[in-house]
């Protein structure tokens, strides 16, 4: 009873959805406040529906429900609880239903916390949002549905790819559909400016929390999925330029640009072209990045079961948000006036620079991921467009962009003074020079390695001069108290710059790795990089449905053991497939990383070592990056609405108001 | 219950629609708003140039642009609130017609509101029987994640795999055996009937070579020579099916399948007569054992779906006879009595259903 009333609030909240795709632009249209606040309701109450019906979902995964096909086809009763959860959403159905139930968290929250907006945008905006929900609930009802059921159930389920059988599935798809689908926010917010015409700073300063959030999330879940294929597909690379992985990094890059010109468009009200159309161009990337995975196009281990009804489905979406979005942005564009004048060297100018360099590589690793499917789909040639193809556009690109990061920050609006930003940048410049030299002092080459570790350093110390120097301008007892009274903002702008050099310093130093594939035995002692591996032996181990083979190992520097790591292949019979589990030690920064194959009869195992020195900062980078994000997003200016709230209360006689 | 909850979640999404439309809408002040960002927005110019992120002689123009702002933005505010009751009435009849036919219209084509929640443990506690089989079969599967070299395990699993129609793991199992274990006569005609099976009854080449092999190496294997047959018979190839079938009966004239293979073959010189399936030729070609507990299978099946529907008289004839093959000779009067309980108003079956209890010396 329960996955029959889940179904049916699902149906329901797609009726839901259609009323609110109407009513509110109806009312906003006309300017009737009584229309106009069916909005918000309708929202929370499609957000409870859908909440109801993933929760339904989720039931019948938990208690093995087999007359659920979903269940069938991706559990197995053996299977551990926390798997048996976050495989609702490790397939294809499932993961829709979390698609449209963060879209419905967005629209539940921009319609609870919103009070402040003006009735008529966020009419528009929940009404934009509805359109998007039934359209995606649709093509989930129709293609792919999550509650068909079988008549005959079988005993036993298929069980899950065990690929996806790691708490890496518990975090990665949420994260990023966060990110994803925060995007349609931004869209949301874009269409509804369009709409009505209102594209104004206001309008940009309510928009900024949505696209921070988004941001902050994509930014994280990109992260953690590359975490994952790191350690869990067995040879230690994090990231391969893979359709999949470009589809999320596109909209990534388009958001990155939509944050810094937001920002522009709030205080000067200039570049509103560029806000709005990069508004349109993330997530309609995100879409295409929905597409590309969903439509049998690519094959991958994210592509689950692909069905080519199901990518006309959703090419119809694509076509109908992008082309009707973009039809709303001609037709406006020409009222859009010119907004606060700027210099080219400006915080301004600076910002057009970020857009046009971040939307030229958002460019290149579009044409690198869509190229070879166009050229496959016309004349049958397969081609691989692979890390060659970006490291020689992609990276030119973004290095110019690393250069100019802490210069930006240190321009002023309307008018800046280059020269004065690049003496205040001594110091960093230095700092990034001499760090190079150590750093080719200390591991050597490849030069790309140390003159890119250089860089790191230079934006690290560069994202903080500014600040650094006013919070220890002359007494430094008052640090603190100054520290605190700059806007969070410029803080989480730092931070989010300095994430981004982290991981570049993480990224640099991979050309100091060293690996090894051989044959090992038990007892046997390997030299990797600065550490000995020594295999203690070979041990069957039993899972709950799986089997595996591990080989405990220690880890030793000069003779003193430092760690021990257990790197196991396991075999899930159910799905008759193999997949190593690595062993990683993190040591410092760095990491040992061992990963096994099979064993052969005579006792021996192929073995993978990798030492990769700074690596980890890879992934602590993209946590900078996020706890930038949330420091920004806790900035006073964004809360204005409180603020308000605050001032306009009745205040009782004799009282000061407070600020 | 199932509607009750329906029609609740019917109401609270249509309420969600109607009470917006009902209550008095709030009235915001858009003037108030804009001048509220407005001053922010001069604190925040003015912090600024304190920080050195605008310099003071641009202050003044920045600030110019932002009162600029304020007044276009006042200029578009003019619009007046209007209520109307006209499109309040439409807005309500539009939740209140839309929301129930496309909630229903959509799930009538989608749903199965008649069909309850099978959680996996309500399911064991209700078939034991059948849950047994799927455990024992987990756990040689278990048994043989952990060791991958024993080829008995794998011919143990066959035939269960083929009782509960997992076919294509049968083949998988029964492959895997012969390579583990080697190619003996048995396993071999083990191998080509999982293939018969995949291949839903026909003999296919594969099929056929295996058999051939099975019978190539000297012993007598019945079930490959029945499947040869078969594949004579299917290939219309009718004389070489009777000379295959006949040497085999010579062979083994007091088998225990002997009696229903005489019958195809005269049914199959005659052209005539009941049509005996393959699936009925390859039951008679296995062990003992093994066919024991397929046609056990079979009859506990055809009894069950005779107590749901009692009208079939051929049905119960053939339950009558199975039991009685069995030697179960106190179910099969039973079954007489239900027949007669059954049909009793039908004379023609009930003189049928005599008849057989007394061809069987079941009476009394």
């Amino acid at each position: 009873m329960i996955v029959e009333t889940g179904h049916y609030a699902l149906v329901l909240a797609l009726a839901l959805a259609l009323v609110n795709a109407v009513i509110p632009i109806w009312g906003a249209r006309r300017h009737d406040p009584q229309l106009m606040a069916v909005a918000p309701s309708v929202a929370v109450m499609t957000f409870v529906l859908i909440a109801y019906a993933f929760f339904a979902l989720t039931y019948a995964h938990v208690v093995s429900d087999f007359s659920v096909a979903n269940v069938v086809e991706n559990s197995h009763s053996a299977k551990p609880l926390i798997y048996k959860i976050s495989g609702v959403w490790g397939n294809h159905e499932g993961s829709m239903l979390l698609w449209v139930l963060i879209l419905a968290i967005f629209g539940a929250a921009v319609a609870l916390f919103s009070r402040n907006m003006p009735d008529e945008l966020r009419a528009n905006v929940l009404a934009m949002q509805s359109w998007i929900g039934a359209a995606f609930l649709l093509f989930i009802l129709l293609t792919s549905n999550p509650f068909a059921r079988l008549a005959q159930p079988p005993a036993e389920g298929q069980d899950l790819n065990p690929l996806l059988q790691d708490p890496g599935l518990a975090i990665h798809p949420p994260l990023l559909y966060l990110g994803y689908v925060g995007l349609s926010i931004t869209f949301s917010f874009a269409a509804a400016a369009l709409i009505s015409g209102r594209i104004d700073a206001a309008w940009a300063r309510y928009v900024r929390p949505w696209t921070l959030i988004a941001w902050i999330f994509l930014t994280l879940g990109i992260a953690m999925g590359s975490y994952w294929a790191y350690y869990t597909l067995g040879w230690g690379g994090f990231w391969f330029w893979d359709p999949v992985e470009n589809a999320s990094l596109m909209p990534w890059l388009a958001a990155t640009a939509l944050l810094h010109c937001a920002a522009v468009m709030e205080k000067r009200e200039a570049l509103r072209v560029w806000t709005i159309f990069l508004a349109i161009l993330a997530f309609s990337l995100s879409l295409i990045g929905t597409f590309l995975v969903r439509s049998g196009v690519l094959t991958s281990v994210h592509a689950f079961a692909s069905d080519p009804q199901r990518g006309v489905f959703i090419l119809v979406i694509l076509t109908g948000f992008i082309g009707g979005s973009l039809a709303l942005f001609a037709f406006r564009a020409g009222e859009l006036k010119q907004g606060g004048i700027f210099a080219p060297v400006s915080r301004e100018g600076a910002l057009v620079l970020n857009n046009l360099l971040l939307t030229a590589a958002c460019a290149t690793v579009f044409v690198g991921t869509l190229y070879p499917l166009a050229l496959e789909a016309l004349t049958g040639e397969k081609i691989s467009v692979g890390a060659p193809f970006f490291n020689a556009t992609f990276v030119p690109l973004f290095l110019p962009l690393f250069f100019a990061m802490p210069i930006g920050q240190m321009l002023a609006w309307k008018r800046g003074d280059l020269l004065g930003a690049a003496q205040r940048l001594m110091v960093a410049l230095g700092c990034g020079v001499v760090a190079a030299l150590i750093f080719a002092a200390w591991h050597g080459a490849p030069w790309a390695s140390y003159c890119l570790a250089g860089l790191s350093v230079y934006v690290i110390v560069g994202s903080f001069t500014d600040l650094a120097g006013r919070v220890f301008a002359d007494n430094a007892s008052h640090a603190w108290h100054r520290a605190t009274g700059l806007p969070r903002s410029a803080w989480g702008t730092a931070f989010a710059h300095a994430g981004l050099a982290v991981t570049l310093l993480g990224l640099a130093a991979t050309g100091w790795g060293v690996d090894r594939v051989l044959t090992v035995r038990a007892g046997e002692t390997i030299a990797l990089g600065p550490y000995e591996v020594s295999v203690l032996g070979l041990v069957p181990e039993q899972g709950p449905n799986y089997s595996a083979l591990s080989a405990p190992s220690i880890i030793r520097k000069g003779g003193v053991a430092v760690a021990k790591i257990v790197p196991e292949s396991r075999f899930y019979p159910s799905r008759r497939m193999s997949r190593a589990e690595a062993g990683i030690a993190t040591l410092g920064f760095g990491q040992v990383y061992m990963s096994i194959g099979g064993a052969s009869p005579d006792g021996a195992i192929d073995a993978r070592l990798y030492w990769k020195p700074l690596v980890s900062l890879i992934w602590l980078g993209a946590l900078i990056m996020g706890f930038g994000g949330l420091l920004s997003l806790s900035d006073r200016r964004l809360r204005i609405g409180v603020a308000r709230r605050a001032r306009v209360a009745p205040v009782p006689p004799g009282a000061q108001p407070a600020e | 219950m199932l509607w009750i909850i329906f029609a609740l979640l019917t109401g609270i999404a249509i309420f969600s629609v109607l009470w917006p439309l009902a209550r008095a809408p709030r009235r915001q002040n858009e003037v108030e708003r804009d001048i509220a960002f407005y001053e922010e927005r001069l604190g925040e110019i003015d912090r600024e140039v304190e920080r050195a992120l605008i310099a003071p002689e641009d202050a003044k123009a920045v600030k110019a642009e932002a009162a600029r702002r304020l007044l276009v933005s006042a200029d578009q505010d003019k619009a007046p609130a209007q209520v109307s009751q006209t499109r309040v009435r439409l807005a309500t009849a539009l939740g209140l017609v839309l929301i129930p036919a496309v909630a229903l219209g959509l799930y009538a084509r989608v749903g199965h509101p008649d069909w309850p929640d099978l959680p996996l443990q309500a399911r064991l506690d209700s078939e034991p029987g059948r849950m047994d089989l799927a455990t024992a079969i987990a756990k040689v599967e278990a048994h043989l994640a952990q060791n991958p070299s024993d080829g008995r395990g794998y011919e143990v699993l066959v035939p269960a795999y083929l009782r509960i129609g997992r076919v294509e793991d049968a083949v998988r199992a029964a492959s895997t055996a012969l390579r583990l274990l080697g190619d003996s006569p048995e396993r071999l005609s083990l191998y080509g009937e999982t293939l018969v099976y995949a291949a839903q009854g026909v003999v296919t080449k594969e099929a056929q070579e295996a058999f051939t092999k099975a019978v190539a190496k000297g012993a007598l294997v019945p079930k490959a020579s029945l499947y040869l047959g078969l594949a004579a018979e299917q290939d219309g190839d009718k004389p070489r099916a009777l000379a295959i079938w006949k040497k085999l009966l010579a062979d083994a004239p007091t088998a225990p399948w002997a009696e229903s293979l005489r019958q195809k073959l005269i049914a199959l010189s005659s052209e005539e007569g009941p049509q005996s399936t393959p699936e009925g030729a390859a039951i008679a070609a296995m062990p003992e054992g093994d066919r024991d507990a397929v046609i056990r299978g079979m009859v506990d099946r055809l009894a069950t779906r005779l107590a749901q529907n009692g009208q079939d008289l051929e049905g119960w004839l053939r339950l009558v006879r199975a039991y009685k093959v069995l030697n179960e000779a106190d179910k099969a009067r039973t079954a007489l009595d239900e027949a007669r309980r059954n049909l009793g108003n039908d004379p023609a079956a009930t003189a049928r259903i005599d008849a057989l209890a007394h061809e069987l010396g079941l009476e009394g």
